[in-house]
């Protein structure tokens, strides 16, 4: 029998390796001929961990930390592991209620399932960590802190200079294609955190991770062969003195306006006061959003760096750089006369301007009183200067002296907004007059930093560190030195010396009297300092918003001591009132005192500190655009929408380009709908919510009826 | 003629035996493999016997020992005690449904306190020891109908109790008995058909429709062509390819998908695709309207068997063509593979072994098959050569569908893949099955019956 079916071992044979070789297609087919399930298990179960460095330390001049790192905490919870947790008293130490608690709890399931770690609550505050540390032996182990690290100053001071680091945008990511960012991250939106952010940032690391079926990951792939190590971002060594920085904020408050201190021989910048300013703890850390919306929508402008991005037209402190051109151009000499009666009338009738002094000035007495009809003369020398063949060839002459002396242009300091400012060019009064129909009396009020010339508070202090070295300035710059070398080149511009045009040394002399004068008997008196020689001008700045005279800004501007001067610093003053000398001299001169002896000596100086500090200075508008944004937020529907344009408008005015306004608004929205709640809770109520207090405490935000004059 | 061997290595087939050790082995290595995390103490696990791959290694050794038993018992004993064996075995099973535990919703094992038992498997091998007794009978004759009845009901009874315990996997391997009994003379017809309407079965859940259609017709015509002389001599051979094309046609294009469509419910129709790691291709609006609700608890096992044929396809098509290296396979380290420590090791093996890894295990296991078939067919008694088929029939059906089941060929349906897989139950099942045999064959001068 069994032979009778032998031929039936090869059919099963057959059978065996028909299914052996459909095996095998089969598997070269999966394995061999496609890469797409290599690239599946890649997807599922490798984890590409970035790693963050550290960022940079920035330090101030005295080798002081002034922006650091430090931890705080985020609530970590597991949902799986909850069961059993003291959830009422976990919610008592929140400030939440059960309802939020179980949306958060479900949220966290839906995000990343319940045996995944979510955040509970990000950034906790220092109130609620202290309490969570004690109790945290309860909510283990469903919950747990993890660190994250963030930014922290020390010195609460110079929020606009360090600036804030924000989450990037689009518009960043695509900016910055090659540089590794991905969203999600956090890179320096402001300040020196922008400027620097290569810097700072350090190098990012990459881990490479095995991860589970349930998204832990579990161990290195590979033990780390392919990872990369992260790199801490580098220390920065910067020219700020914080306690100047400091004592400049302090005697800010209250005034809208700006302190710029450089030093001549560096242009290293000492301080950049603008004011008003944030805590810059404000946009770190917990209440991030709450803090940031209020500062965006504060019609003071906080976030607006006024010390690079305002322009104003310089007033007085122009003269100084008006009488090195008259004399460089030989158009007058030290001992030039001008008698003034009352008004400049050198270009015959229309509207005088005015001098104050009546009497005959040479050069050093014009710059020590401020006389108007003197330097409208000069400059109308240099304007008709015979030595150019027409006007249009001597404003060009004129042109080139502003634009060496740093104006007209951006400086390229590394503070990001900065702005050119304006010097008018003969191509620009073509276009207002038509081609050759303007002459000097079209814009003779330039003469004295008024009309058509603008300049911001940097390139004013750089002005003087210029005539302080007479006749060199080195680009303002905030960064010395950076630790383990200037890998980027960032630092190569700030060691050149700016000298387009060659001034004898005498020139600056003369010039350099009449500003010692303008501070021992002149307009600015109150910049005086006991023992220290201090070269100083004022300037009291017309202005006007849309067509609207508004108060007077204040401006004084100096360098000292004359001889090897230390400090080149600048003041300004919005909307004071009065004269330059009045407010903006003796903040300059507490500024230089701190500076040149390190402390304000006396009592009679520590008063007057006291005093200035108090002094509110806030233009009256500023309170009525408050009222208005709170009324706008109070609006039931359509404050949302207005809010937008608003926003907009805010957006326009500080040449902000990156943004968190979305944030901002989320924030106003859940502020509007928290205020609605409480009224419904509390139907008596007045209906009227306390106004965001932006950066000012209230009873500081009341105007002061009439400024007092201090200095008599 | 029969001696009592003195050395228990004399006259075993040491070819067999060493490809045992070496799959057995390789089965060890993918179980570490599948368990092993960086940080674990190696060796203080390995003798713990907490870990699977140090228990597979204890079971191992318990087949070491039961194997050498195997080899120093007379084979007598073999051909002397299946009828009794296989009582034992029913038996057995039977008394799974009153001290039976319930394991992975299957109610088919018995706990003996240090491992799990699994009539089921046992009684594999007394039903090919009973059917190699049967036939091997001087007064059975095979081409008799009520013989081929009788060996049929001896092979497939275990499938009722076995189906009666929720394991539908296991009772499938009772038909592998149609190996032997195909060998011993069964009409190949039953061979055939069974075979193709498996085989139609599973095509029609892996093709399109269409595609099959368009299969079968190519297929008959190219059988018309070679046939056209033995046509040419009998007409109703053509009516028997046309109707046999026929029904195929019909079963594919018009049964199945009238069966998806409106016999099944939806989430039948679509667990059955998502044996084979497929979406149910037969949604569409005709039936939306039909559905019953989804019960989601069903709807969950659907997605995990649908997830377990995808995480076994990404795991063994990541491997490529070398492999990840061992140990450094990340859907095996990342147990994304569900159960792969016993049905589907076979990834472990892909992955991190990759195209030339489960070449050679093929080469291995379709190496021991053949070699069995040439061991069957150098017995000199019907008694071994149907025993040695039926193991055959028992590996191939086991390594063909779990093989075919990870890589999508063949709906999950839950049998180990033999010497790998971990699991006390399954490794000393083959154990004895394969020592039986060698015990057998080292007789085989002998006229056992």
């Amino acid at each position: 029998m069994s032979v009778f079916n032998q031929s039936r071992k090869n059919v099963i044979r057959l059978i065996l390796i028909s299914m052996f070789l459909i095996i095998i297609i089969r598997l070269l087919s999966l394995q061999v001929a496609t890469s797409k399930y290599k690239i599946l298990a890649e997807d599922q179960g490798v984890f590409r961990k970035v790693i963050y460095p550290d960022r940079g330390i920035v330090f101030d001049r005295n080798h002081k930390a002034i922006l650091q790192n430090t931890i705080i905490y985020d609530l970590m919870v597991v949902p799986a592991k909850i069961k059993g947790t003291d959830t009422a008293t976990l919610c008592n130490i929140l400030q939440i209620d059960t309802a939020e608690f179980r949306k958060r709890i479900i949220t966290a399931i839906i995000k990343n399932k319940s045996y995944r770690p979510s955040v509970f609550e990000a950034l906790l505050s220092e109130e609620k960590m202290a309490k969570l540390n004690e109790n945290m032996f309860r909510f283990a182990p469903g919950y747990y802190l993890q660190e994250r690290p963030v930014r922290d100053y020390p010195y609460d001071a110079g929020g606009n200079i360090l600036g804030y680091l924000s989450e990037v945008d689009t518009n960043f990511l695509k900016s910055h294609k090659d540089e590794g960012y991905m969203i999600g991250d956090y890179a320096g939106k402001t300040g020196m955190e922008r400027t620097y952010e290569k810097v700072l940032m350090g190098q990012r690391g990459i881990e490479f991770w095995k991860r589970d079926n349930k998204n832990r990951l579990t161990e290195r792939l590979e033990n780390g062969m392919y990872d990369t190590i992260a790199i801490a971002g580098q220390n920065m060594y910067t020219s700020i003195d914080i306690e100047l920085q400091e004592l400049g904020e302090k005697l800010m408050e209250n005034k809208l306006g700006s302190i710029v201190a450089v030093d001549p021989k560096t242009g290293g910048i000492l301080c950049m006061v603008s004011s008003p300013t944030y805590k810059p703890k404000y946009l770190t850390g917990a209440d991030r959003k709450k803090h940031y919306s209020n500062l965006l929508l504060d019609p003071a402008l906080p976030l607006f760096n006024r010390s690079v991005t305002a322009t104003y037209s310089p007033g007085s402190t122009f003269k100084t750089l008006q009488a090195l051109v008259g004399l460089h151009e030989g158009v007058i000499t030290t001992d030039f006369r001008v008698a003034c009666s009352g008004a400049f009338y050198g270009c015959g009738g229309g509207k005088p301007m005015k001098c104050l002094d009546r009497g005959v000035f040479d050069l050093r007495g014009a710059i020590t009183i401020s006389d108007n009809t003197y330097f409208a003369t000069v400059m109308q020398k240099v304007i008709a200067n015979p030595a150019y063949p027409n006007q249009d060839s001597s404003l060009r002459k004129w042109d080139n002296y502003m634009y060496a002396f740093g104006l007209g242009h951006k400086l390229g300091i590394d503070v990001p907004s900065e702005k050119p400012g304006n010097i008018p060019t003969p191509a620009y009064y073509d276009k207002v007059h038509g081609k050759g129909k303007w002459n000097y009396c079209n814009f003779r009020s330039v003469s004295i930093g008024q009309g058509e010339v603008n300049v911001t508070p940097i390139q004013v202090a750089n002005e003087m560190a210029y005539i302080a070295n007479k006749g060199w300035y080195i680009i303002p710059h905030l960064v010395d030195s950076i630790d383990g070398g200037d890998k980027f080149g960032m630092l190569e511009k700030f060691k050149k010396k700016h000298n387009a045009i060659d001034i004898p040394d005498s020139v600056f002399e003369a010039v350099h009297d009449g500003m010692q004068g303008v501070v021992d008997h002149g307009t600015g008196v109150a910049a005086k300092v006991p023992g220290i020689a201090i070269c100083g001008k004022t300037g009291t700045v017309e202005n006007y918003i849309g067509l609207v005279k508004q108060p007077n800004h204040a401006f004084f501007c100096g360098f000292a001591p004359r001889e090897n001067p230390k400090i080149a610093i600048m003041c300004v003053v919005e909307n004071s009132g009065r004269f330059g000398g009045t407010y903006a001299a003796p903040i300059v001169g507490l500024m230089i005192e701190k500076y040149l002896k390190d402390s304000i000596a006396g009592k009679e100086r520590k008063a007057k500190l006291e005093q200035l500090s108090k002094l509110n200075l806030i233009p009256p508008r500023i309170f009525r655009e408050t009222q208005r944004r709170d009324s706008l937020a109070h609006a039931k529907d359509s404050a949302y929408l207005i809010a937008k344009g608003y926003i907009k408008m805010i957006k326009d005015t500080m040449g902000m380009d990156a943004s968190d306004e979305e944030d901002a608004l989320d924030q106003m929205k859940k502020e509007k709908e928290l205020t609605k709640k409480e009224q419904k809770k509390t139907p008596d109520s007045t209906g009227t919510r306390n106004a965001p207090a932006g950066i000012l405490p209230d009873e500081k935000k009341k105007p002061l009826k009439e400024p007092v004059d201090t200095t008599g | 003629m029969y001696q009592r061997d003195n050395s228990i290595g004399k006259g075993k087939d040491w070819i067999l035996i060493w490809l045992y050790v070496i799959i057995v082995i390789i089965g060890l290595v993918c179980i570490f493999s599948v368990e092993y995390k960086s940080n674990d103490d190696f060796f203080r696990s390995l003798f713990a016997f907490k870990k699977t791959y140090s228990k597979q290694f204890l079971f191992f050794g318990i087949s070491l020992v039961l194997a050498t038993f195997i080899l120093l018992t007379d084979s007598k004993f073999f051909t002397a005690t299946p009828n009794l064996l296989y009582i034992i075995g029913i038996l057995l099973m039977m008394a799974t449904f009153v001290v039976g535990k319930n394991v992975n919703g299957s109610k088919s094992w018995i706990p003996l306190g240090f491992m799990n038992l699994q009539p089921v498997e046992l009684c594999k091998i007394f039903t090919a020891l009973a059917l190699a007794k049967y036939l091997a009978r001087n007064d059975t004759d095979f081409t008799k109908p009520r013989s081929q009845l009788i060996a049929a009901g001896i092979a497939f009874l275990p499938i009722v109790f076995s189906i009666l315990q929720n394991e539908t996997g296991l009772a499938l391997v009772y038909f592998s008995f149609l190996l032997p009994m195909y060998r011993e003379g069964l009409p190949p017809g039953y061979l055939i058909s069974g075979a193709s309407l498996g085989v139609l079965l599973v095509v029609t859940l892996l093709f399109p429709p269409k595609t099959l259609i368009i299969a079968l017709s190519v297929i008959a015509g190219i059988t018309i062509y070679f046939m056209k002389r033995k046509i040419k001599r009998n007409k109703g051979l053509l009516v028997v390819i046309l109707g046999i094309w026929l029904a195929a046609t019909l079963f594919v294009g018009v049964a199945v998908p009238f069966l998806f469509r409106h016999v099944f419910q939806k989430y039948q129709a679509d667990r059955i695709f998502s044996m084979v790691g497929r979406d149910n291709p037969f949604v569409d609006a005709s039936t939306a309207t039909i559905t019953a609700p989804e019960p989601t608890a069903k709807a969950g096992k659907d997605d995990k068997e649908n997830y377990n044929v995808k995480q076994s396809k990404i795991a063994i098509g990541s491997g490529g063509f070398f492999g990840k290296g061992f140990l450094k396979g990340t859907q095996t380290q990342g147990d994304f593979v569900p159960e792969q420590n016993t049905d589907f090791i076979f990834t472990s093996v892909g992955e991190n072994f990759g195209f030339v890894g489960c070449f050679i295990l093929m080469l291995l296991y379709f190496g021991l098959m053949l070699r069995i078939v040439y061991i069957a067919e150098r017995q000199r008694s019907t008694f071994s050569r149907v025993y040695a088929y039926s193991v055959v029939g028992i590996l191939f059906f086991h390594i063909s569908i779990n093989i075919c089941m990870t890589i999508g060929l063949a709906p999950v349906i839950g049998i180990t893949l033999p010497f790998m897989s971990y699991g006390g139950s399954s490794l000393l099942t083959f154990t004895i099955l394969l020592f039986i045999l060698i015990r057998l064959d080292a007789d085989r001068q002998m006229v056992l019956r």
